[in-house]
C-alpha cells in the first residue's frame, strides 16, 4: 500500500478522484449559476448567500480547494515525469490517432488555470474578502453578489469573451476528462468505453455550454 | 518506383546518430518493406558502404522484432500490422519515407534502428509467469475456464512484445503491455493464484525502469499489430487497486 502513492497508476487514481470530485462541483456550481437568468436576480443572491453561509459549505469549501492544489500538482509532477521517459523524440510527429485534448491535457489544464485565477478574482476574492454591496431581502441583509456577477458582465464585454473561451478550454478538457477518470478507476469494459465517451461529451456540452451560456445572455441582453 | 529513404544511423548506443538519406529507383510494390530494406543493404554493400541495421525474424508478424517507426506511424501504416506485414504497395512512386527506431528511454537505440527492448523482458521477469509444478501434460478437463474468460485471455495472449505501444504512446507507457500480460494470467484459473502479486510488481518494474504513466489517450491500441484494446488497461487498473487495496500477500 506504501507504494500505491508513488506509483503511476496510484498517482493517475487521485487524479480521476480529484477530477471526479471537481466534476461534481462543477454541477453544482452551474446549477446555483443557471439562476443568474431568471428574474431580477433576487433567486440567485438568496443561493448564493446561502452557499456562502452554509456550514455544510464552510467544510466542503478547503476539501475542494485541497482537490484542486491534488489535481494540479498531480498533473504538473506526472506530466513532467512522463516527459522524462522521451528524452529523443520522433523526427516525424506521430501521426497515431487519439483525440487532440487527449494529448493536450495538461496544456487544457494549465488554460483552465489561468482562467481560474482570473474567475476567483473577479468574484470569489471580492465576495471572500472584498466589500460586495449589500442588499436586503426578507429583512435580511446579504451580499449582493448578482449586482457584482451582472455588473462585470454588463460593464466589460470583453470580460464576456474571457469567460465563453474559459468555458471552451474547459469543454475540451471535460470531454477527455470523464471517460478517463473512470477508466483509471478500473469502471471501464470493451462495452462501456465507447458508452462513457459518449456521456463525456454530453456532460461537457451541458457543464461547458452552462456555463458560457451565462455571459453570452449577458452579452446579447446588455451589451450588444 | 522510386523510393527516396530518411533513415536513423547511429554507431553504437553511445554514438550520437543523424539521418541519412537514401535513394531506390528500383522498388517493386510487391516487396515487403523489409525486402526493400535488405536490397537496400545490398547496394550499400556493393558500393562498400555501411549498411543499415534493423532487427527482423520470423516475418510472420508473431516475434515480435521488426520494430520500425516509419512516417510518424509505429510498424507504418496499415491497421494491425507489424513492420514485416508492410508491403512497398502502401506507398506511392516518389515518396520519401522517414525511418526510424523506437524513442524510449527505456529503449535505448543499439545501432541504427536497432533497439534495446530488454525492459520488457525485465518486465515479464517480475511477474509475467505462473509458478507451477511443470510435470505431466495435465487432463484437458482438469481445468474448466469459461467461453468467455478464455476468449479474452486469448485476446490478451496475442501480445507479442514488439513496444509498438510504448513507441506509439506520447508517455512512452508500457501500461498497455503490462495490461495484456496481466489480464491474460487473471483471467485463467493458473494464473488467479498469483494476480495479485504480479499486477503490483510488475507496474512496480514498470514505474522503475522509467516508462511513462498512462494518459488514455489510446494511441497505443490503434499502433497494436494484435489489436490489443485499453479496455486491458482499464483491467489493469481494476488488479492493481484491488490489490493495493487488499491484505498484503
Amino acid at each position: 500500500m506504501s507504494k500505491f502513492f508513488t506509483s503511476s497508476i496510484g498517482q493517475k487514481f487521485f487524479m480521476s478522484i480529484t477530477g471526479l470530485f471537481l466534476m461534481l462541483f462543477l454541477v453544482v456550481h452551474l446549477t446555483i449559476n443557471s439562476l443568474l437568468l431568471f428574474g431580477d436576480g433576487e433567486l440567485f443572491n438568496r443561493a448564493a448567500n446561502f452557499m456562502s453561509s452554509n456550514p455544510v459549505m464552510k467544510i466542503i469549501e478547503p476539501i475542494l480547494g485541497i482537490g484542486f492544489i491534488v489535481h494540479i500538482l498531480y498533473a504538473a509532477f506526472i506530466t513532467l515525469k512522463n516527459q522524462m521517459a522521451r528524452p529523443q523524440g520522433y523526427k516525424v510527429a506521430n501521426k497515431s490517432k487519439a483525440s487532440w485534448a487527449s494529448k493536450n491535457m495538461f496544456i487544457l489544464g494549465g488554460l483552465v488555470l489561468v482562467f481560474l485565477v482570473i474567475h476567483l478574482a473577479n468574484f470569489f476574492w471580492k465576495v471572500k474578502f472584498g466589500t460586495v454591496a449589500a442588499i436586503t431581502i426578507d429583512g435580511r441583509e446579504l451580499h449582493d453578489v448578482y449586482g457584482l456577477v451582472a455588473g462585470l458582465f454588463k460593464g466589460w464585454w470583453w470580460y464576456n469573451v474571457i469567460y465563453i473561451v474559459g468555458a471552451t478550454f474547459l469543454f475540451l478538457h471535460l470531454t477527455h476528462s470523464f471517460w478517463s477518470a473512470f477508466q483509471t478507476i478500473g469502471w471501464d469494459n470493451n462495452k462501456w468505453i465507447g458508452r462513457l465517451k459518449v456521456i463525456a461529451y454530453i456532460y461537457a456540452t451541458i457543464v461547458a455550454g452552462g456555463f458560457a451560456f451565462i455571459p453570452l445572455y449577458f452579452l446579447i441582453k446588455y451589451v450588444v | 518506383m522510386k523510393i527516396k529513404l530518411n533513415i536513423w544511423k547511429q554507431a553504437n548506443a553511445k554514438a550520437k546518430g543523424k539521418f541519412e538519406k537514401y535513394e531506390l529507383d528500383d522498388v517493386d510494390a510487391e516487396m515487403s518493406f523489409l525486402e526493400m530494406l535488405d536490397s537496400l543493404n545490398e547496394k550499400l554493400i556493393k558500393e562498400g558502404k555501411e549498411p543499415v541495421a534493423f532487427e527482423h525474424d520470423c516475418h510472420e508478424a508473431i516475434c515480435g522484432c521488426c520494430s520500425l517507426y516509419i512516417n510518424g506511424h509505429p510498424h507504418g501504416p496499415g491497421k494491425e500490422t507489424a513492420t514485416c506485414q508492410v508491403h512497398m504497395r502502401s506507398f506511392k512512386d516518389g515518396d520519401t519515407i522517414t525511418v526510424e527506431p523506437w524513442r524510449a528511454k527505456s529503449f535505448p537505440v543499439l545501432k541504427d534502428l536497432m533497439v534495446d527492448r530488454n525492459a520488457f523482458d525485465k518486465l515479464m521477469a517480475a511477474g509475467g509467469f505462473i509458478s507451477i509444478d511443470a510435470g505431466q501434460a495435465p487432463d484437458a478437463n482438469a481445468n474448466l475456464v469459461g467461453k468467455i474468460d478464455a476468449d479474452k485471455a486469448f485476446d490478451a495472449a496475442a501480445c507479442i512484445g514488439c513496444g509498438a505501444c510504448v513507441a506509439a504512446c506520447k508517455n512512452s507507457s508500457a501500461t498497455l503491455f503490462v495490461a495484456a500480460k496481466v489480464s491474460q494470467l487473471a483471467l485463467l484459473p493458473q494464473g488467479k493464484v498469483e494476480a495479485k502479486r504480479r499486477a503490483l510488481n510488475m507496474v512496480a518494474k514498470m514505474d522503475e525502469l522509467g516508462f511513462g504513466s498512462c494518459t488514455n489517450t489510446g494511441a497505443c491500441e490503434v499502433e497494436c499489430p494484435k489489436g490489443i484494446g485499453i479496455d486491458f488497461i482499464a483491467k489493469l487498473n481494476r488488479e492493481y487497486l484491488c490489490a493495493s487495496f487488499s491484505e498484503a500477500e
